[in-house]
């Protein structure tokens, strides 16, 4: 399972981003491997409009099954639903404590 | 003569200068009421009857499922992210679409098919000196370009003198509005605010290459920054309206100022003298 956490850098210790569509980076974590990949998202970060449609798209491309972030928009919300991706609204200062909370099952489903 | 009324700011007077020049000059006048997400020209004329009125839709796209091979190539065309690929189907956000047509156009199957989305209402009034054509967007529209685009076709075979009332900003809504037009008058107030805003409009309207002049409007409050910005860009400023309560009271009660208080009347007229020089159709013999 592919769960995109919204992010603020490269790594696990970089903060957590609670924006979803204008966040600048995705760290994609594969629950089976115990890897993880970074999605670059600045094109969205500056779009005039749809920046969580354009976000959902490009996270459905790349077959993600669960984000993890702090708000989404109606449209966005809209977009992962249509996409089937599950959302997980979260708070933490950090990726990994973000990841931590998530494996502990602490987080709410929206 | 078409002339467009625009500011940065709102709350300048782009109406009180529209409604007013519309009264003062002696021609055949045409008022378009290019602010359609709040057109208010209309309160200020008790004696117009109406004479036209139509529903303005735009064109927004459906997709044919059966056809779409999901190759994607419309929401890569879309400048405005109103197409999203999802789950391998593309799903539309309909008040995203500015109705541009992209994604049909690129569509290899031709799977596009377009429905009509209404937007808002084009509403005119006749009157003997002044007539007033006002667009008003439906509630729940976000998008005012394509209405206002629609509204300037009213003018478009017009022998009148036609002034174009713009909504506030220079975003699209205000580009749409003053382009096309012969000049255009940028109304502000000499305050910190009314400066920043009018240098906004003024980078704007430079862009569009079309002579255009300032009036300052509220004459008197705030400082002389407004007039040092105008003479060191060697912007005209074409006239003041002084900072008056009983202008803000005449205008509250949705009355003409020019026809409440006489005094006014040279002002406007002077101003309107002034865009008439601009532009050209008024010689620029002395005296």
């Amino acid at each position: 399972m592919l769960v995109a956490f919204s992010c603020n850098g490269l790594s696990l210790d970089s903060p957590f981003d609670s924006r979803f569509g204008r966040c600048p980076y995705f760290l994609v974590y594969d629950t089976e491997q115990d890897t993880y990949a970074i999605i670059d998202n600045h094109e969205n970060t500056n779009a005039e409009h749809g920046a969580g449609i354009a976000t959902a798209s490009r996270l459905s491309s790349e077959k993600v099954n669960v984000v993890v972030t702090g708000h989404t928009g109606p449209k966005a919300t809209q977009a992962l639903k249509s996409a089937g991706i599950a959302v997980y609204t979260c708070e933490a200062p950090t990726c990994k404590k973000a990841l931590e909370l998530f494996q502990e099952g602490a987080l709410l489903k929206q | 003569m078409k002339i467009a009324i625009a500011s940065g700011k709102g709350g300048t007077g782009k109406t009180l200068v529209s409604v007013n020049l519309a009264v003062t000059n002696s021609k055949e006048t045409l008022l378009l009421d290019c602010d359609v997400e709040e057109p208010n020209d209309r309160v200020f004329f008790d004696e117009l009857s109406q004479s036209h009125t139509r529903r303005v839709s735009i064109k927004i796209p459906r997709i044919d499922n059966s056809v779409c091979i999901s190759c994607k190539a419309c929401v890569n065309a879309c400048q405005f992210n109103a197409l999203a690929m999802l789950a391998d189907r593309v799903m539309i956000f309909d008040e995203l679409c500015h109705a541009c047509g992209a994604c049909a156009y690129v569509c290899p199957p031709g799977a596009i098919s377009w429905i009509d989305k209404p937007i808002g209402t084009i509403t005119g009034w006749a009157g003997s000196s002044v007539n007033l054509i006002q667009g008003q967007m439906d509630v729940g529209i976000s998008m005012p370009v394509p209405l206002i685009r629609e509204l300037k076709k009213e003018a478009l075979y017009s022998h009148e003198t036609v002034i174009l009332d713009s909504p506030p900003g220079t975003s699209c809504p205000m580009v749409w509005t003053v382009l096309g037009c012969d000049a255009a008058l940028l109304v502000t107030e000499p305050t910190p605010f009314g400066l920043h805003d009018l240098q906004l409009a003024v980078d704007t309207i430079r862009t569009m290459g079309m002579p255009f002049g300032v009036v300052i409007n509220k004459d008197g409050i705030g400082d002389d920054q407004v007039d040092s910005y105008c003479n060191q860009e060697h912007i005209p400023i074409m006239g003041r309206i002084g900072y008056d309560l009983m202008i803000a009271k005449t205008y509250a009660r949705g009355k003409i100022i020019v026809e409440q208080l006489e005094q006014y009347r040279a002002i406007f007229s002077s101003i309107w003298d002034n865009i008439e020089r601009l532009v050209g159709t008024k010689g620029t013999s002395h005296g």
